[in-house]
């Protein structure tokens, strides 16, 4: 067991403990916000006014500079949802499934965007907003999911309860993102097969390319922001009755 | 026409609607997802306030009514 290890394991401890995190997240929120929104700027007005123009697709490929990091941190954070779900199912860890509920609301908006921003692009490059293709209809049923894992949370009255069901649905609902991601090379779908590659070169040019992971980047960060932003909000209100949590209140 | 550089940029090539309409949504729900947080904390403390304000001595005062003495009984 080295050092790392060590720390690792600490640190895994005490994520654990909702108080060392509201207490340790406030500086995070803030330059995770500022830096995401930053590059958000600088990615979407590089996209914008400085990339060329695709010599298929016109200007209307310029969506993709939002399409695509929208869609991509939509399956992320969902995958981080199912990682919570087994931390809090195996280790009974409250802030794994505060997590889930600070995170389902993002991810779902994210979803939505990403349709809608699709269902945009679609109309002048498809001729047509929606298909019901692999892609599309796999991406739909992320969003049902999204809305399933904040109905059921209602649904069921007591909140250990509730906890627990939300877990088992986010583990299972895993199994839709590799649909998602493979549907394009699995299915003939008019969805575009993924132009950037793990080991391979890109299919797209440097110069559309940087502007695109300017923008990633900036999702990445300003959102893993606001989760942890969203989820000190859920420490608060799960925790209302601790001393320490009034004695916050109090002194504000 | 005399369009200039700036109104040809908004054109987009004529795909000015589907580009500036994607990243509008696209900025407005960046925006709501950003706020969302800051509003849940303040509605979460806000409801912690509440239950907190019967043991304010204003409150107490207009309620002409003693605090019970440690030990006591008194209601759940």
């Amino acid at each position: 067991m080295g050092k790392a290890m060590e720390w690792l394991r600490r640190t895994f401890h005490r994520m654990g403990s909702p108080r060392w995190f509201f207490a340790g997240s406030r500086g995070w929120v803030l330059g995770l916000y500022l830096v995401g929104a930053a590059l958000i700027v600088v990615g979407s007005v590089w996209g914008l006014g400085f990339a060329p123009t695709d010599r298929l697709q016109g200007d209307s490929y310029r969506i993709l500079y939002v399409h695509v990091p929208a869609a991509h941190l939509a399956e992320a954070v969902y995958v981080a949802i199912a990682i919570a779900g087994v931390v809090h199912l195996v280790w009974r860890m409250k802030m794994a499934d505060l997590a889930i509920a600070a995170a389902a609301p993002v991810g779902m908006t994210l979803t939505a965007a990403a349709l809608a921003t699709g269902y945009i692009w679609g109309i002048p490059t498809w001729g047509t907003g929606w298909v019901w293709d692999a892609r599309t209809t796999s991406m739909l049923v992320l969003l049902f999911l999204y809305f399933g894992l904040i109905a059921l949370r209602q649904a069921v009255p007591r909140p250990e309860r509730a906890a627990l069901a939300v877990s088992v649905l986010a583990i299972v609902g895993v199994v839709n993102i590799p649909v998602i991601k493979y549907s394009v090379d699995w299915f003939t779908t008019l969805h575009q097969p993924a132009s950037i590659r793990l080991g391979e070169r890109p299919s797209i040019d440097p110069s559309m390319l940087w502007p695109l992971a300017v923008n990633a980047l900036g999702y990445y960060l300003f959102l893993v922001g606001v989760v942890v932003a969203a989820l000190r909000a859920k420490i608060i209100e799960r925790e209302s009755k601790a001393d320490w949590v009034r004695s916050w209140v109090q002194a504000r | 026409m005399g369009a200039g550089p700036v109104t040809e940029w908004l054109a987009m090539g004529g795909h000015g609607v589907y580009v500036w309409s994607a990243y509008g949504l696209s900025a407005a729900a960046l925006a709501g997802m950003g706020v969302w947080p800051w509003l849940a904390l303040r509605r979460a403390r806000q409801r912690i306030t509440d239950t907190l304000a019967p043991n304010d001595p204003v409150a107490d005062a207009s309620n002409d009514r003693k605090q019970p003495e440690p030990g006591q009984g008194g209601a759940a």
